[in-house]
């Protein structure tokens, strides 16, 4: 009885799960009349503002996660070694984003940062891509610093540190050699994800009008019809790798630590 | 030696020490703190710069109010849904019996799907559910049924509450599933000496332990509905009368002629979603006592 609701519910879900996907898959092959075909892929890969705001939103990516790096893991480490009364506050503000609406946030970037302000970032094309990242910088935050945090306990920071420090080692030796090496698997698996989450980003990117991918789709999704579910598949697919990516490096570690 | 230490220390190294996160603390006022004060002081300001409430009041047409009331509702109904359906979905994996292998791909899949949200998601439920799309057409030619006829329109609330499941199921299967290994074989055992059947040892035992994640999952679902833009504009455009929408349309063209009413507009959305949230929190904390 409870094994027969099991699959009951097991295969309720997959078919949810798996028809919008065969949809999508199905209706992007139909552009040739009466036939399947690649058309509507052929189509997006020849279209040059594909290829611009796909990069485009690339970059953006590897600049939010270095920026991410940069920032998270010297303060997670730093708030592990000193300051652990500081833990509480700091993990409160890593979780404000999923509090606050990415639409409320950038709101408040282009009324705070417009061209009359103090740091008038959004009035012109750099600042505004300087102010996107520190958006999606945002955006990534809790799931970055979680996975570093995470990452930071399974080490022993303090020995390690003192170890560093009585070999002649500066702090900046000390991130870049001991500790990052050491929570390399969560830094990854925090930028698969922060890449994940940024490639298709529409709302930031749409209300600080900058070319990005996720704009894109919208704007071809409201004008076409067989190459947006294309573009739903390739989406699909580098979720799909980017979560893939994590779940090899994880499995990666694992391997190294239990032969050490 | 060690007892000395701690008023000799902070003397003159407790200021330094905070120097650390300064670029953290930085970046977090920047972007994060200051742009939203900014919107919670300018729904409480006139144009001028003055104190007013006037702008809260403001919310109350016909328009602001339903709009608040189909966000609520829709992200009520989605996250109800995704809590059922995506319980009874890591219930069957965690004790149904199943095949190990299943759980696996279960879990790899939930992370996959609970990050396909936003544009592509509406473009993948417009070509299966959407007038021309695969179950559609199969319903149709198959069987005879039209779905418009049964009122059912993709690019409507309810069409709206199915494409979310897509990502809220997944997110609660994410959440739920450590939940339910936390729950002890001994618990079940003591409670079956003792005499009780299946349900019994359910209601009296494992749910009121499951509770707090499962109102907190449901506030997290909550919030997480609330806040999306992407998918509800690339499925409806900007027609359908939902909070963030109506916001979206009120930064790129000022559309309710005062640009304080948009201030008002996000800071309502910041009370709602602030509010599910420390639900969320606070059960997260309660739960995480029983569940070590």
């Amino acid at each position: 009885m409870t094994r027969l609701f099991a699959w009951g519910a097991l295969i309720f879900g997959c078919l949810f799960f798996l028809l919008p996907l065969v949809g999508m898959t199905e209706f992007s092959l139909k552009m040739r009349r009466g036939v399947y075909s690649f058309d509507a892929y052929v189509r997006v890969f020849e279209d040059p503002t594909f290829w611009a705001t796909f990069s485009y939103s690339l970059t953006l990516a590897a600049a939010t996660i270095v920026f991410g790096v940069f920032l998270v893991v010297p303060t997670a480490y730093w708030v592990r070694l000193k300051l652990p009364q500081a833990r509480p506050v700091i993990e409160f503000i890593t979780l404000l984003p999923l509090v606050i609406p990415a639409i409320v946030i950038v709101f408040g970037y282009i009324r705070l940062y417009n061209t009359s302000s103090f740091l008038p970032l959004t009035g012109s094309a750099i600042g505004t891509d300087i102010l996107l990242t520190m958006g999606y910088a945002t955006l990534a935050l809790p799931y970055m610093y979680r996975a570093v945090d995470t990452g930071l306990r399974t080490i022993d920071v303090a020995t390690l540190t003192e170890a560093a420090q009585s070999l002649g080692a500066g702090w900046f030796t000390i991130l870049a050699r001991i500790i990052l090496p050491n929570v390399l698997v969560a830094v990854l698996s925090g930028a698969f994800l922060t890449l994940a989450i940024v490639i298709g980003e529409f709302t930031m990117a749409a209300l600080l009008n900058r070319p990005a991918f996720g704009p894109f789709m919208q704007l071809l999704g409201a004008n076409r019809a067989y190459e947006p579910p294309a573009l739903a598949v390739i989406a699909f697919a580098i979720t799909w790798a980017c979560m893939g990516l994590i779940q090899l490096v994880t499995r990666f570690s694992k391997h190294e630590r239990a032969k050490a | 030696m060690a007892d000395n230490r701690p008023d000799r220390r902070p003397k003159f190294r407790l200021p330094l020490e905070w120097l650390g996160i300064l670029p953290f603390v930085t970046f977090a006022v920047l972007f994060l703190i200051l742009p939203t004060m900014k919107i919670v002081v300018g729904a409480f300001q006139t144009p001028e710069g003055g104190f007013t409430l006037q702008n809260l009041i403001d919310l109350n047409t016909d328009s602001i109010r339903s709009a608040y009331w189909t966000s609520i509702k829709l992200s009520l109904i989605t996250a109800l849904l995704g809590c059922a359906v995506g319980f009874a979905m890591a219930a069957a994996v965690v004790f149904g019996g199943l095949p190990k292998r299943v759980r696996g791909p279960l879990l790899t899949f939930s992370g996959v799907a609970s990050n396909f949200a936003g544009v592509p998601l509406a473009f993948a439920f417009i070509a299966t559910l959407g007038p021309a799309g695969l179950v559609t057409l199969w319903l149709k030619t198959e069987f005879g049924i039209n779905l418009r006829a049964y009122g059912f329109n993709l690019l409507s609330f309810w069409g709206l509450v199915v494409t979310y499941l897509f990502f809220q199921i997944p997110l609660m299967i994410l959440i739920i599933i450590p939940a339910l290994d936390g729950l002890k074989r001994e618990w079940r055992e003591a409670a079956e000496v003792l005499g009780a059947t299946g349900a019994q040892y359910w209601r009296m035992v494992a749910f009121p332990i499951l509770f707090p994640s499962l109102l907190g999952t449901f506030a997290l679902l909550f919030a997480n509905a609330f806040g999306a833009v992407a998918t509800a504009f690339a499925l409806t455009g900007p027609q359908l009368n939902i909070v963030p929408i109506k916001l979206f349309a009120q930064i790129r063209g000022d559309v309710l002629g005062n640009p304080n009413l948009g201030y008002a507009l996000a800071f309502g959305m910041i009370v709602i979603t602030g509010m599910a949230n420390v639900v969320y929190i606070v059960l997260r904390t309660r739960s995480e006592r029983w569940l070590k």
